[in-house]
């Protein structure tokens, strides 16, 4: 019987081997191959990102401008969703069946198991309503997010917007940003991004095969937490914002208000304006677009866009680069005849001033006397020089800020315009041209563009007796109290003090007793200079600079109203009413004069197309058109204009974005 | 005589110790794999692992009664017993419950119900030996031979209608047991090369095979040109194996199953369908391989603590050991199983009594069958088929019937010096 004992091994290695077969196996998956380690790990454990709450913005006084509010995405989980009422559905969430099909598909593709937002920001009165009824559609549920909110409506230039990342936010960034994220696009919110942003976290989760969580992954331990973005304290004054918003309704414009002490802006009217609000939620797409078709251009940031020719209010910078080059003192005296006489070009003035001095000039903002100054400016050192006298002069007004950008924090800033001397070279040839052919440089005309905030640095300037800080619209981060070192700094403009003093006085009496006579605030002592800049397209360009009070000045401003008419009727007294209300808390004027200006509509028809002349392009004769008051300046010798032709140049306004 | 010796006089303590290693670890690797927070205890009976502990309990009571029991008992109850089996799996096809498919419980009340076919195998070991052991009974004669194979296939065909194809492919490992006994080799031979023509014609051409196949036994006659003996049977055999090459399509397409041929396909990777037939192969895969060489620790297996395996306390339990204890803990449980099947080979061999030693050749091939089918499953290395892990995976029928299998043997065994 035991014939077949030696059987017994066969079955013994058979045993073995089969049994060696599943170790080396188990050898494989379990140590050589660490492929499954990582997997399992992918199985088991879901990132889940915390979206930190973007910081605040603040006004000067604690007025919130912009906060977090709540809304509902509707989210839906495609495999979680039961045969339903699509018509109902589709009412109920406002949409048609097709945009219903196209979100599903979307979703679907994304991922069958996993949420995708099927619509976006529900407000939460609307979410409310939906709730109720959304249990009768399962795989639908709202997840709580956060929108900007604006309670004030108010500075939305400033404030600027964000907006859904686009794929090259996201390449730029080194993929720092994931689709669906937001990002600031234009005003603070893109300055200040990365402060505003926070830090995301991460939550580790651990699912089951179900994808239900069921606890943290190890612990939390490698969890971060979400840090919200820092809170930003503006410099802004949310009560002489909106005053100049609504002074400004109706009308094309800026208004910029500056504290000369600090550098920190007051006031910051771009006008036309709009709702920030209208830029969040669900019918931003509609509000984007409406706002692209709009002929006045809401989305311009006209303070640090827009370009005007200063006009007249240049004629104070004028007198002071004439005193520092001992050119003139504030004695001097030219006699106006009611024009100046360039060469065979006469230059109108508007009045008859007589014997007029350097305080005189600015009170009544005589033409004669400022060419006068500025031939004898040019012509110092030889009427052969004159190239290289400009130079110098054009370095001197450089640093006033003019014609440079003055780095706010904000994007997008354009840095206005002074002439290169290599423009008059093109249009007259080389060192053909004199004091004669530039002369309308003087009463801040010609090639000369400047935009409302360097307008109203200037006043800062002014009122600082020669030098500025770096205007900023934000003066805190956090509890950090200096946002940058330049704004500390001074920018002296290489003009020194005690010149300031006879220009100062011209100011002051300009609105005492000269052309902005009705701007003037009993009990407070503002210094101002007009601007009536003629626009060929319309009514002139009203403009207004000021700073108050004279000693200790707390405000320097700058007010252009487009298409207005006289500086002295209508900048003049919106400036008035600003610095009021800034320095007094009130407006001591009659109401009904305020309601004038308030309800006055100013807006000029609309044109088929915008002007779209670029800054820089429009000042060579040849290209000027024939309704720019580029060329009968600038052929100033044989031009009879009387009054100050001008016209708006509008910076590019940025890209639209494709998504909107 | 008998009464003078104790309970477990003769009886072979290394057996019993690694049955118990094996139980424990079953028990704590279904606690881990079903683990739920609301009821830590081990021993919470509303629980799988609650429930394994009573099993084993019970266990360990039928076997201390196998052990009271006189030996020459099971010899003499082989015929009766596999009646009854076959009529407990007839029956079964009655009134039984079926689950997941397999008409193969009869509920007992109070939750529990009774799987005849885990009994089955068993029984028909104790009658396969009690009709082998017989005199005159010769496996190489004819009508031995069928008698064998009829004990053998009576309960395969009953099982088969269940539909349970794992616990009827558990009869064919039998074959050793035959073999062992004296069947001609070529059996074996004639399974493996079926095995290997099976998947190469699944995997390649049909016509390739068969020239791959023409020109091996052109070449071995070839070689051997002088030897014509040779000649007529590799004619036969590659004749045969050509007709199988050519079944092997249209039975595949024809008797398997839709499901059984989709685990095949996976197995092979000729499809793959991780969402679909694929998924639990690949989950079990990726819980197993995750354990690397230490494991994840107990209770720390998250692919088996977050349901990601199906059938985790049962037929994948051993997911839940290669993750928490990684390859280590894989090579003690195989190392456990193979001493106790090298173990079970030397107590056969050292019985007097031939039922004896062809009970335990049946031993072992059964426990051999379940412990390569089942692991070679959960690391995809043979097809999904629901056979249990012996001594380790959730159940009570196959718990209490694989230790009514060991302990019968460690009773004849205790007796394995004498014929009185």
């Amino acid at each position: 019987m035991n014939s077949f004992f030696a059987r017994r091994y066969v079955i013994a290695g058979i045993f073995i081997t089969f049994i060696a077969i599943l170790l080396a196996r188990l050898f494989y998956i379990q140590i050589v191959d660490d492929r499954y380690f990582y997997i399992a790990a992918n199985n088991v454990v879901r990132k889940n990102i915390l979206f930190p709450a973007r910081g605040p913005i603040l006004d000067r006084n604690g007025k919130i401008l912009v906060q977090n509010e709540p809304v509902y995405d509707l989210m839906v989980i495609p495999k979680q969703v039961k045969p339903f009422d699509t018509l109902k559905f589709c009412q109920l969430i406002g949409i048609d069946k097709e945009g219903f099909d196209k979100r599903f598909e979307k979703a679907k593709k994304y991922s069958p198991y996993r949420a995708s937002i099927f619509e976006k920001q529900l407000s939460v009165a609307f979410y409310r309503s939906l709730q109720e009824r959304l249990s009768d559609f399962p795989g639908f549920f709202g997840q709580l997010r956060s929108v900007r909110s604006y309670p004030d409506s108010s500075a939305a230039q400033f404030l600027g917007y964000i907006s859904e990342v686009r794929d090259k936010d996201i390449e730029n960034s080194g993929s720092y940003y994931r689709p669906g994220d937001y990002i600031g696009v234009t005003g603070v919110e893109k300055a200040y991004e990365e402060v505003l942003r926070g830090q995301r976290g991460v939550q580790n989760l651990m699912v089951d095969s179900r994808n239900v969580p069921q606890g943290r992954y190890a612990n939390g331990a490698y969890d971060t937490a979400a840090v919200a973005g820092e809170r930003l304290i503006s410099s802004l004054d949310s009560r002489i914002q909106k005053l100049g918003e609504k002074l400004m309704q109706n009308k094309v414009g800026s208004i910029v208000a500056i504290e000369p002490a600090t550098g920190e802006i007051l006031a910051f009217v771009s006008s036309p304006t709009y709702d920030p609000n209208m830029l969040v939620g669900r019918e931003r797409g509609n509000h984007m677009a409406k706002m692209y078709q709009d002929p006045y251009n809401p989305l311009l940031i006209r303070p640090i866009q827009a370009y005007y020719p200063p006009g007249s209010s240049f004629k104070p910078l004028d007198g002071l680069i004439a005193l520092q080059e001992g050119i003139i003192n504030p004695q001097t005296t030219y006699f106006c005849p009611h024009y100046y006489m360039a060469g065979n070009h006469r230059v109108g003035c508007e009045h008859f001033d007589g014997v007029t001095d350097l305080r005189k000039g600015i009170a009544m903002s005589c033409n004669t006397y400022f060419c006068n100054v500025f031939d004898r400016l040019m012509n110092r050192n030889g009427a052969k020089n004159t190239r290289q006298t400009f130079i110098n002069w054009k370095e001197k007004v450089n640093k006033f800020g003019f014609g440079v950008k003055l780095n706010v924090d904000l994007p997008n800033e354009k840095k206005g315009n002074v002439p290169a001397p290599e423009r008059y070279d093109k249009i007259f040839g080389e060192n053909r041209w004199r004091s004669s052919s530039i002369i309308s440089l003087a009463i801040g005309q010609g090639e000369l563009l400047a935009t409302p905030l360097q307008l109203a640095n200037i006043e800062c300037t002014i009122a600082n007796h020669g030098y500025y800080y770096t205007p900023h619209l934000i003066k805190a981060i956090g509890d950090k109290k200096i946002t940058k070192k330049e704004f500390t700094q001074r920018n002296y403009v290489g003009i020194d003090a005690e010149y300031f003093e006879p220009v100062i006085d011209g100011m002051q009496q300009v609105v005492e007793s000269g052309t902005a006579a009705n701007a003037r605030i009993p009990g407070i002592i503002m210094c101002g200079k007009t601007g009536t800049v003629q626009n060929p397209h319309g009514k002139n360009h009203s403009i207004f600079v000021a700073f108050a009070p004279r000693e200790n000045p707390k405000i320097a401003i700058a007010v252009v109203v487009e298409n207005a008419g006289y500086g002295s009727s209508w900048a003049a007294p919106i400036a008035s009413y600003i610095v009021e209300q800034y320095l007094r808390d009130t407006i001591s004027k009659p109401k009904a004069q305020i309601d004038y200006i308030l309800n006055a509509n100013l807006l000029p028809p609309p044109k088929g197309s915008k002007p779209k002349l670029k800054p820089g392009k429009t000042d060579t004769l040849q290209k000027a058109k024939p309704d720019s008051i580029v060329k009968p300046e600038l052929k100033s010798a044989s031009a009879k204009k009387k009054k100050k032709p001008d016209t708006v140049y509008y910076a590019n306004q940025p890209k639209r974005r494709e998504d909107e | 005589m008998n009464n003078q010796r104790g309970l477990f006089y003769n009886v072979d303590w290394v057996t019993i110790l690694i049955y118990l290693a094996l139980c424990t670890i079953g028990w704590f690797n279904i606690h881990a794999a079903v683990f739920d927070e609301t009821h830590p205890s081990i021993v919470d009976t509303s629980t799988n692992y609650g429930k394994q502990f009573i099993f084993i309990m019970v266990s360990l009571c039928i076997a201390t009664v196998i052990l009271l029991l006189d030996y020459r008992f099971f010899s003499a109850l082989a015929p009766p017993v596999y009646i009854i089996t076959v009529l407990l799996l007839i029956l079964v096809l009655v009134i039984g419950r079926n689950v997941g498919g397999n008409q193969a419980w009869i509920p007992l009340g109070g939750g529990f119900r009774l799987q005849p076919s885990e009994f089955a195998k068993s029984t028909t070991c104790l009658l396969l030996a009690r009709y082998l052991s017989g005199t005159n009974v010769k496996i190489t004669d004819r009508e031995s031979f069928f008698i064998a194979a009829g004990i053998i296939l009576l309960p395969m065909i009953l099982i088969m209608l269940q539909p349970d194809a794992g616990s009827t492919l558990v009869f064919c490992s039998l074959i050793f047991v035959l073999y062992r006994e004296g069947l001609s080799p070529w059996w074996l031979i004639t399974i493996a090369v079926s095995a290997t023509l099976f998947i190469t014609s699944l995997l390649y051409n049909q016509w390739i095979v068969i020239a791959v196949l023409a020109v091996l036994a052109g070449l071995t006659i070839f070689l051997n040109l002088r030897n014509r003996k040779i000649m007529l049977p590799i004619l036969t055999g590659l004749i045969l194996c050509i007709g199988f090459v050519l079944a092997v399509k249209p039975l595949y397409n024809n008797v398997l199953k839709q499901h059984q041929r989709s685990r095949i396909d996976e197995l092979l990777g000729i499809t793959t369908d991780l969402r679909g037939a694929g998924y639990n192969v690949n989950q079990s895969k990726i819980a197993i391989g995750s354990g690397q060489l230490w494991g994840k620790g107990y209770l720390q297996g998250t692919q088996t603590k977050y349901s990601f395996v199906p059938e985790q306390s049962t037929d994948f339990i051993f997911c839940t050991i290669g993750e928490e204890w990684g390859f280590a803990g894989s090579v003690v449980v195989l190392g456990l199983f193979l001493f106790l099947l090298l173990r079970i080979i030397a107590i056969a061999e050292r019985q007097h009594m031939v039922f004896s030693r062809i009970y335990g050749y049946g031993v072992a091939s059964i426990l051999f069958f379940h412990v390569i089918i089942n692991i070679a499953m959960t690391i995809g290395l043979m097809p999904v088929i629901g056979i249990p892990l012996p001594f380790i995976s959730y159940g009570g029928s196959s718990l209490i019937s694989f230790t009514i299998l060991l302990f019968v043997l460690l009773k004849l065994d205790s007796n394995r010096t004498g014929y009185a």
